[in-house]
């Protein structure tokens, strides 16, 4: 049955042309509008390590001065480098990585290439395993390469690509700020999107070329960029004075996998605090939170507001274009009630005519699916050209491609639902003896 | 004319009128909101920057190994700067207006206070309101002997002694105003930490905040003489006329790669282009909003032209009978143009409720203010004007009708 219906479907739509044109443009339009907006969303909203980012967790604590408390106000958004350095040393989670971010001038040994700024990471060992950050070449450096504040860099393989033409450079130098460093690892193209371990930085399409040990940054005072707040009298954070104790300027990141594990680093960062207020630096009761990565996101509300007004825009247009492609429908189907009629009275049920009149709007569902679909990929590459920072991440992937075939097909079949529940209800009789 | 055969027969159509209604209803809800959010957004972009920005360049200049003394670099770079040939003005700062990156401190008017009065961006660097030509409209600018390097500022701040600090400020007319409303502000102390208190001793006309991303906060910005020595984040900003921008551009990183060919050129860039950037995304937003909405006008009118037609071919014996009874062609053709304008004014008026509703849960989502009453009959005439437009073309071939049609039987 399903064959003649389609063959029915097929002959009324070729029929009337310009309506059937009309219809399938409507709904690729909406389609293609709805799933352009909705991939950029699904992309700015999607998690940067799937798998792993359930178990990442930021702690924050709240070491500010009682100036300006209020009860339930939030945390500052960073710690200090002395909490920071305090709660790394606890070891109290599985992993934990302390970490800001910065620019550094390299100088390279082959002088072909003029001197550049590449975005730097200063950070601890556990940073490269707890993030999942696969090596090319070599490793990260050690715990012990930490404290001794070792002259070690790991760099990104664009960077590795750049200066040693994607050969192993591990244990060759690099010239970082005047001073020589080893490089000890290359990594394998990684670049979370949303940049979530700081979003100081900006959110996506952000990625760092070098990594160096912390400790060595601080020692050798290398450029701290990002946000710096400072209370009391707190201040620094300029090229050659670090900011004080009274500026939050760190984020530290931990893993934790498994619920009990969150609930006791819950009361480490309590019992942290208490301490710290009983020794008289922190003067606040204990403020702490520990989000984990999807939740730090949507805390900080990552997705631009312009993206989510586009989507919401793009459905309002769909949903016009469904109301018209329903009004049209049903002007279609009325249109044939002669030939309906005479089906009805040649013994077909309402079932049966109301599964055709359904296939029927399937078919402009499924070719609307196509437009919309190629009507999407244009919309994506309009996207892409735009200078906002997330734009080149703005893909079709396979998910999106099935959700548009989903969305298409379910808003005609929805939308051709009244006109052919209202075709079915002639009377068959009315329509022979009307003509 | 008489409107109550059309009721009659719209009522015989309920279920297509509805849909046709409520279609209407969505694209003038959707349109009046567009519009009002592309006037948003425009106004947004016409924010003034208090800065003569056709006059302005920014660079910025990073040395790959740290200069010994950073504050005499810094001099010698401006000197080397202003001699180059078509330089007005020459000077150095930490940020420029609608830049993004910011330093911000936090007002107190009393330093026991508990709360912080306002946060305002605070500039820091020398000729700053001369070269960026904001104008001073009360009190001096900043003098030579004002000025405290950054680095000295930061240990007397640290140690909580007061000498080494700066002591006075310029502040913009817009700050002065909600600090003391309706009082001169010049002789008054601003408080930056319980320590720091700075005197005003200029005002300047406009100086937008670097991250102006709140109208009514954009103007609090402050300049305070503190000098911050040669590194990568220090701007070098040239004033020199419109036409001579681009000449001054190469002359002046040429000059600046003289005195260490080594070093890095990071920022490069006319004020044009600041100021571009800064709204590119509203400039992106203007811009889908107004295909938004004329993809809506289109797939609107296509849908009341397809309606239109159908109506027309269903009633064509009813056409044929009424010319045959004597009605002209264009009394049919105002029919189909009457019975378009009940159906659209309708839709108008459930859109205008409809366009109230999507507006209230935008308020409370997006941070937008009211939409207001001016905006509805935008949305009014636009699909009016677009409803007449659509149904013309069947409402002509419905006149074209000849009467003979009533005779046919089918």
């Amino acid at each position: 049955m399903f064959g003649y219906y389609l063959d029915l479907a097929l002959r009324s739509l070729r029929r009337n042309k310009a309506l059937t044109a009309l219809m399938v443009l409507a709904v690729a339009l909406g389609i293609g509008a709805s799933m352009t907006t909705l991939t950029v969303l699904h992309v700015l909203s999607g998690d940067p390590l799937p798998g792993r980012s359930g178990e990442l967790y930021y702690p924050q604590v709240d070491p500010q001065d009682i100036k300006g408390m209020s009860p339930d106000k939030e945390p500052p958004q960073q710690l200090t480098l002395i909490d920071g350095q305090n709660l790394l040393q606890a070891k109290r989670a599985d992993r934990q990585a302390l970490m800001t971010g910065g620019q550094v001038p390299i100088d390279p040994s082959d002088s072909s290439l003029d001197p550049f700024y590449a975005e730097a990471r200063y950070t601890t060992t556990d940073f490269f395993a707890m993030f999942g950050a696969p090596f090319r070449y070599g490793q990260a450096w050690s715990a012990a390469d930490d404290e001794a504040k070792a002259r070690d860099v790991v760099i990104a393989g664009t960077l590795n690509q750049k200066l040693f033409g994607g050969a192993n450079s591990v244990g060759r130098s690099l010239r970082l700020a005047g001073t020589s460093f080893r490089i000890v690892g290359v990594l394998d193209g990684w670049q979370p999107n949303p940049h979530f371990y700081d979003l100081n930085t900006g959110a996506y399409a952000y990625g760092e070329q070098v990594f160096v040990p912390l400790k060595t940054m601080l020692e050798l005072h290398l450029d701290h960029n990002g946000s710096t707040d400072c209370w009391g009298n707190g201040g620094g954070g300029t090229s050659s004075i670090l900011p004080s104790n009274e500026c939050v300027w760190m984020q530290f990141w931990v893993q934790l996998d498994s619920p009990a594990k969150v609930a006791a680093y819950r009361e480490v960062l309590v019992h942290y605090s208490q301490e710290q207020k009983t020794l008289g630096r922190f003067q606040r009761a204990p403020n702490a939170r520990l989000r984990n990565v999807m939740q730090w996101l949507d805390h900080n509300m990552v997705v631009p507001d312009d993206v989510r007004l586009q989507t919401g825009l793009a459905f309002g247009f769909l949903l016009v274009c469904l109301v018209n492609t329903v009004g049209l429908m049903l002007a279609k189907f009325m249109r044939r009630a002669a030939e309906l009629g005479v089906r009805r009275a040649l013994g077909a049920s309402r079932r049966a005519l109301f599964a055709q009149l359904l296939i029927e709007s399937g078919v402009i569902g499924l070719v609307g699916g196509i437009g919309g679909l190629l009507l999407a990929l244009l919309g994506l590459w309009l996207v892409r050209q735009r200078p906002s920072d997330y734009a080149a991440l703005a893909h079709l992937d396979l998910s999106m491609l099935f959700a548009t075939f989903v969305l298409a097909l379910g808003a005609t079949l929805l939308a051709g639902l009244l006109p052919a529940w209202r075709a079915c209800q002639i009377a068959p009789a009315l329509q022979l003896k009307s003509n | 004319m008489d409107i109550r055969p059309i009721l009659s027969s719209l009522r015989r159509h309920k279920l297509t009128s509805a849909l046709l209604i409520l279609e209407i209803a969505l694209t003038c809800a959707i349109v009046c909101n567009a519009v009002f959010l592309i006037g948003q957004r425009l106004q947004r972009m016409d924010m003034p920057s208090g800065v003569a920005e056709h006059e302005l360049l920014q660079i910025q200049v990073a040395d790959t190994v740290a200069p010994p003394n950073p504050y005499a670099r810094s001099a010698e770079d401006l000197a080397v700067l202003s001699q180059v040939p078509g330089v007005l003005s020459v000077a150095s700062s930490n940020q420029v207006p609608f830049g993004n990156s910011s330093s911000n401190g936090n007002i107190m008017l009393d330093p026991n206070q508990r709360e912080r009065t306002l946060n305002a961006t605070t500039y820091f660097g020398e000729n700053i309101a001369k070269t960026l030509g904001t104008r001073l409209i009360a009190g001096r600018d900043l003098q030579s002997d004002d000025f405290v390097n950054v680095e000295a500022a930061l240990k007397a701040l640290a140690t909580g002694d007061s000498k080494n600090l700066p002591t006075v400020t310029l502040i913009t007319h817009t700050l002065a105003e909600r600090l003391w409303p309706g009082q001169n502000p010049l002789g008054k102390t601003i408080y930056l930490t319980p320590v720091v208190g700075i005197r005003v001793v200029g005002v300047l006309d406009s100086l937008a905040r670097p991250n102006a991303y709140d109208p009514a906060k954009a103007q609090y910005s402050m300049v305070v003489p503190l000098r911050m020595g040669a590194s990568k984040d220090q701007i070098y900003l040239i004033r020199t006329r419109p036409e001579d921008r681009a000449n001054v551009m190469i002359a002046a990183l040429a000059a600046l790669k003289k005195a260490d060919p080594r070093r890095v050129v990071t920022t490069q860039r006319t004020f044009d282009e600041v100021r571009r950037r800064f709204f590119q995304d509203d400039r992106a937003m203007a811009g889908i909003l107004v295909g938004v909405i004329v993809a809506l006008l289109i797939v609107t009118a296509l849908g009341i032209v397809g309606l239109a037609s159908f109506w027309v071919a269903q009633r064509r014996r009813m056409i044929g009978v009424r010319r045959a009874l004597g009605a002209t062609r264009s009394d049919i053709l105002r029919y189909f143009q009457t019975e378009n304008f009940l159906l659209a004014s309708i839709g108008i008026a459930f859109g205008m409720l409809l366009a109230y509703g999507v507006n209230l849960f935008l308020m409370a989502h997006y941070e937008l203010p009211r939409l207001p009453g001016l905006y509805f009959p935008i949305g009014a005439l636009a699909l009016w004007l677009v409803g007449q437009g659509a149904v013309l073309g069947p409402a002509l071939r419905a006149a074209a009708v000849p009467p003979v049609v009533a005779t046919r039987s089918v």
